[in-house]
């Protein structure tokens, strides 16, 4: 008998498994479960994305694009950027196409960490910061960030968080749970306590599309910034495109020929069929985006204020699509909360601790979903907090 | 508030206090701005989007193509108004292109349909032809497409 303990690396087998995972089973036999648990639009990609992917396919082009993705959709990123953000990459050698988002961190982790470095990581974040900076040799450094704070990382908090050793600052905002965005102010200081360093910023902005009332700002277009920024993004989100796994890094040419290298030996390329639906998306996706924005943006304002008058305090969240309120007041865990919640009231939301240990007191609530199921979930959500 | 007509205009039944969180109105607000609509005619009513090929009941649809004589002064809309004013006319357009008026109606049965296009519409003064189609299946209608109810296939993953 193979002993798998004493042989798999030991790293991967130290790894936690995702605490929203573990939730999730929880549901996956329960079919009168209303939930409001998703992390992805309820929109189908647009029609004219899909038919420029059929459309490759039906002209056989079926063939690996060379590494960093086609030059047409590299030189369609490279536009978008301009226009939207006034910021300039090189389609050359400063954009590589990937796996999603999610690959883009990974290749900038990778691409930026020696064994023993510090990986500055604020929270609530999304899951997947602290496990690729593990399997990439480096140390996580969680900072909590606060409630009255908006869920903002402060300069002062990012001082008390650098030592020597740190490499990199992850930068996850539009925020998943929290909604929380970071303003060019916010940025500037930010920036102030980073100039002076050798610090790499992984600014994830992959929610870049979905903020409401101001626009997304890159700490890449800051003054001194873009030489020490990646920008992992993607069209999950903004073209509801999740399944199609299109993502792309921006970066110095230096910081993107190291990521090229990991990207072309463990990739190789993007699915060249996805690449063809992307160029078309930002090509002529800009209405789609406006048209699901302003659906999400109603949603919003509508669940939050459902939250409120029910008596739940909840933070204005100005990005993403995600609200995450403060549940603190019930003297319930989270865990506890959101478990009782499922098993007496049939609604399911993840609690905040499955994005760090500072989400206790939270949950995260998509409104990735319909008026009319969100409507139904609240009712039961509101009937539920009173038997409590 | 074109953005409350489009709304509505997808989904009528949500409540004035739904919108007025949605649009970050006050609920008295939208009561009124709705009874105003209502008023001057912008909303003329509220339907429900029916597959009946779902049920039971039996029935054929038709467009039919009508070429008009127009009268001086009153141009179509006097042979407009003989058209509409019949129940079975559940739409009718003006056109332009190969022929004038649209006539969408519904029977029970095509013998039905047929007898009414002879009787009813040919007959009509300055109706100078008629071509009927029968509509074999309805894919999408008032933006909903007919068919299977979708499903929420999303995956709960991290």
């Amino acid at each position: 008998m193979l002993e798998y303990s004493n042989t798999l690396s030991q790293t991967a087998q130290k790894l936690k498994p995702s605490g929203i995972r573990k939730f999730f089973d929880l549901l996956s036999d329960r079919k009168d479960v209303i939930s409001l648990t998703v992390g992805e639009p309820d929109f189908v990609t647009p029609w004219h994305i899909r038919v420029a992917a059929m459309e490759s396919l039906q002209k056989g082009k079926t063939y690996y694009t060379s590494n960093s993705g086609t030059l047409e959709l590299r030189e369609a990123i490279s536009g978008y950027m301009m226009r939207r953000y006034s910021l300039e990459y090189a389609p050359k050698d400063e954009i590589i196409v990937t796996v999603g988002g999610s690959e883009a961190i990974d290749l900038a982790m990778r691409a930026c960490i020696n064994p023993g470095d510090e990986v500055i990581i604020p929270q609530p974040a999304f899951v997947c910061y602290g496990p690729i900076a593990d399997l990439a040799g480096a140390r996580p450094v969680f900072i909590d960030t606060k409630e009255e704070n908006r869920f903002k990382l402060t300069a002062d908090e990012l001082k008390a968080a650098i030592t020597p050793k740190t490499k990199l600052l992850v930068l996850p905002y539009p925020n998943n749970p929290t909604g929380a965005i970071m303003t060019r102010e916010d940025l500037e200081a930010i920036a102030e306590v980073l100039r002076e360093t050798n610090i790499i910023v992984l600014s994830d902005e992959i929610y870049c599309e979905l903020t409401y009332g101001r626009e997304h700002v890159s700490i890449a277009s800051i003054e001194g910034m873009r030489e020490r920024t990646i920008i992992a993004n993607g069209f999950s989100k903004a073209y509801a495109m999740t399944g199609w796994r299109m993502g792309y890094t921006l970066a110095p040419r230096e910081i993107t020929k190291q990521m090229l290298k990991i990207h072309q030996y463990a990739i190789m390329c993007a699915p060249t069929m996805s690449q063809f639906a992307a160029v078309e998306a930002m090509r002529n996706g800009d209405e789609d985006v406006i048209m699901m924005r302003d659906e999400y943006n109603r949603r919003r304002r509508y669940i939050v204020g459902g939250l409120r008058s029910m008596g739940i305090d909840c933070f204005d969240p100005e990005g993403a699509f995600y609200v995450y309120p403060n549940i603190s007041k019930f003297g319930l865990s989270s865990d506890e909360f959101c478990e009782r919640l499922i098993n007496e009231a049939n609604v399911a939301i993840v609690p905040g601790t499955a994005f760090g240990d500072c989400g206790e007191g939270f949950a995260r609530i998509s409104y990735a979903y319909s008026v009319e199921h969100i409507a139904k979930a609240l009712e039961r959500i509101e009937k539920f907090i009173k038997t409590l | 508030m074109t953005e409350l007509l489009r709304i509505l205009e997808n989904d009528a039944r949500l409540s004035p206090e739904a919108l007025a969180l949605m649009l970050d109105k006050e609920t008295g607000d939208i009561k009124k701005i709705i009874e105003d609509y209502e008023n001057n005619g912008v909303i003329l009513g509220y339907r429900t989007v029916i597959d009946w090929d779902k049920t039971n009941s039996e029935y054929v649809c038709a467009m039919i193509e009508l070429k008009i004589t127009p009268q001086r002064d009153r141009g179509y809309d006097d042979v407009a108004e003989k058209i509409y004013n019949y129940p079975e006319v559940e739409s009718l357009y003006l056109m332009s292109g190969g022929f004038d008026l649209a006539v969408f109606i519904k029977g029970k049965t095509m013998r039905e349909v047929a007898f009414f296009v002879a009787e009813k519409l040919a007959t009509i003064e300055d109706v100078i032809s008629t071509s009927t189609h029968f509509m074999l299946r309805k894919y999408k209608d008032n933006n909903v497409i007919f068919g299977a109810v979708p499903v929420d296939e999303r995956g709960n993953i991290i």
